[in-house]
């Protein structure tokens, strides 16, 4: 261990693990962001509102169900599944109709969709500050490193991010629909040819993607204040992710929520007033090197 | 359109037009003088994207960030040195060119989306750097009560030099479009390879009309300072940019007055919205969607469309 420390100080592996569990959350939802980019094309705006509203869902579950152990695993199956509907609705009545239209006009779309979403969500939830509580096995600290304290809700997050990339994975490559969206992807007319109907393929896939967005947002919820505007910065967050990790590539979307996550909580200890700027100076140093992304993209 | 206020008939109505937003002081209270300053500036704003986007093909996403360059630019020298005020509305636009030659250039390598989300990374970049950095540009506060020059503290002059300045570059960035330039930039836009070919430097064209664009972004920073006497980094925010895409595909982006229609009746919606509701981002989001499906156009290329005649000139197609 004391090797280990001389590399690398406790403070620094504290920051790295904190960093890690900001992946997780960072992971989750562009990986859905980088499904949907990479299959549909939708440069999907909308899935910053979507994961906001995962977050006042897991809060409203959560309360529903007395703010206990259960309202917090109930939160973390219904607000997904909440999500899932809500966007399988906004496919189908409004993206569905815009696939062959051009990118600019999706992504305005789209925007115009997060608009609406967030005016909603004010509607329902309020422009008040929420909290969803920590459930008991989760709370607390443990201490790693010498003594630094760390959130066991983190760790965690730490178990649920590779259960997430698995799952997503098996389901891309393992499962018939998987196959047939990557089909799609590649070629659209030719899988709508052999009597597959591509548009319902095109809706499983979306839902998919943006329950991703849910899962995010209500993971992320015992450990912020759900508010309005936590999908503004996070939606920038998950477009340079996807677009450093390559368009619709899965790992790339990991690697590239490493990439962020790293740098953002490691640029805190170098500079604190600033560390929010090494994310996206990374990012720009990808791009220049790599302008297409770090995997291959499946454009 | 303009085309007409330059020949024949159309020019006696836009003649008529100008001489009546002259005499409008006499006549509106200073609230809608106000207005009228802001839709005017950003609708200056939205034409100098509209340069880009619609006439370039250029995925200029992140427009809003010159546009605060330009006021931050502005507001900067007029608050934290002596120089003379006038000095500072020449520096805001030249900084927001400056910061168009250098995100164009770093971005310019790359195309369509890939070209936007590294212009919305840089942008954000520098909307952090003015969100953070409390002692240079007050941080989310932003700076309030920026001492203008004495000429310009009335309403009136300040609507007066916005109205002056916004028809000054409307004129430039019309004569930009008619010139051989506007030509190749539209050709680029329609076909790259084939510009290339007869030995156009796409990208130092295409270079060339950002660094334009953020200049007269910067212009309409300056005006907003002032008009408006503050600036905060909220005219950084992305959302913004987006904002002005939609007022140029609303008002009909394949148009030179498209843009200026556009600000005009979002910025009007806006504040008739406002004084009923909290919920303005809904009806702008449904507003939006609606324009998409039914107006891809927008209103001015949809009239134009229906009048192919008089003193209207074609819409111009991709």
């Amino acid at each position: 261990m004391d090797l280990i420390y001389a590399i690398l100080p406790p403070k620094v592996l504290a920051q790295i693990f904190v960093g890690l569990s900001r992946t997780t959350i960072l992971f989750i939802v562009s990986s859905g962001l980088s499904l949907i980019l990479g299959v549909l094309r939708i440069p999907n705006v909308a899935h910053g509102s979507l994961y906001m509203i995962g977050a006042f869902m897991a809060f409203t579950i959560s309360k529903v169900f007395g703010g206990g152990d259960a309202g917090f695993w109930a939160a973390l199956v219904g607000a997904p599944l909440g999500v899932a509907l809500v966007s399988l609705l906004a496919e189908r009545g409004l993206f569905q109709y815009l696939y062959e239209r051009e990118h600019l006009m999706l992504l305005l779309l789209t925007f115009a969709v997060s608009l609406i979403f967030g005016d909603l969500v004010k509607i329902v939830w309020g422009a008040e500050y929420k909290s969803v509580p920590v459930p008991h096995i989760f709370q607390g600290y443990v201490y790693l490193f010498e003594g630094l304290p760390f959130p066991i809700y983190n760790l965690f997050l730490l178990i649920v991010g590779p259960i997430v990339a698995v799952a997503l994975w098996l389901i891309v490559n393992k499962t018939k629909i998987g196959k047939i969206s990557r089909a799609a992807a590649v070629d659209r007319e030719m899988v709508g040819a052999v009597g597959i109907n591509v548009s319902w393929v095109f809706a499983i896939v979306f839902v998919i993607g943006c329950l991703l967005a849910g899962l995010g947002g209500a993971l992320v919820a015992p450990t912020v204040s759900v508010t309005l505007g936590m999908d503004h910065t996070l939606i920038i967050e998950a477009f340079l992710i996807v677009i450093i990790g390559g368009l619709g590539n899965i790992w790339g979307a990991l690697l590239g929520a490493l990439i962020f996550g790293l740098t953002q909580s490691l640029g805190i200890l170098v500079w604190s007033q600033f560390g929010i700027v090494f994310p996206y100076a990374a990012v720009i140093v990808v791009l220049l090197f790599r302008p297409t992304g770090l995997l291959k993209s499946t454009w | 359109m303009l085309k007409g206020m330059l020949e024949g008939r159309g020019r006696i109505w836009w003649a008529a037009i100008i001489i009546l937003m002259f005499l409008l002081p006499f006549i509106l209270p200073r609230f809608y003088l106000y207005l009228l300053s802001i839709i005017l500036l950003t609708g200056l704003l939205a034409t100098s994207l509209n340069l880009v986007l619609g006439y370039g093909g250029i995925f200029q996403f992140h427009h809003a960030v010159f546009y605060g360059a330009g006021a931050y630019g502005t507001a900067l020298i007029l608050t934290k040195t002596g120089l003379s005020p006038w000095v500072s509305f020449i520096v805001g636009p030249l900084v927001s060119a400056a910061l168009g030659l250098i995100i164009g250039w770093i971005c310019i390598r790359l195309s369509k989306l890939y070209f936007a989300m590294l212009q919305i990374s840089l942008g954000s970049l520098v909307w952090i750097i003015v969100y953070r950095w409390y002692s240079f540009t007050g941080g989310d506060d932003g700076i309030h009560g920026i001492p203008l020059p004495d000429i310009l503290s009335s309403s009136n002059n300040a609507y007066y030099f916005t109205l002056i300045v916004t028809l000054i570059c409307l004129f430039a960035m019309y004569k930009i479009v008619k010139s051989p330039f506007g030509s190749t930039l539209q050709g680029m836009r329609d076909n790259p390879v084939r510009c290339e070919m007869i030995g156009i430097n796409v990208k130092r064209q295409q270079l060339l009309a950002l660094m334009i664009a953020g200049f007269f972004a910067g212009v309409a920073g300056s005006l907003f300072v002032v008009v408006d006497n503050t600036v905060f980094p909220d005219m950084l925010f992305w959302t913004l940019s987006l904002e002005i895409c939609i007022m140029c595909l609303l008002g009909g982006w394949f148009t030179f007055l498209g843009p200026m229609l556009g600000a005009a009746i979002i910025i009007a919606l806006r504040t008739f919205v406002s004084t009923y509701t909290t919920y303005w981002a809904l009806v702008l989001g449904i507003l939006m969607a609606l324009v998409i499906f039914f107006l891809p156009n927008g209103v001015l290329g949809y009239i134009e469309e229906k009048i192919k005649k008089g003193f209207i000139e074609p819409v111009i197609k991709e």
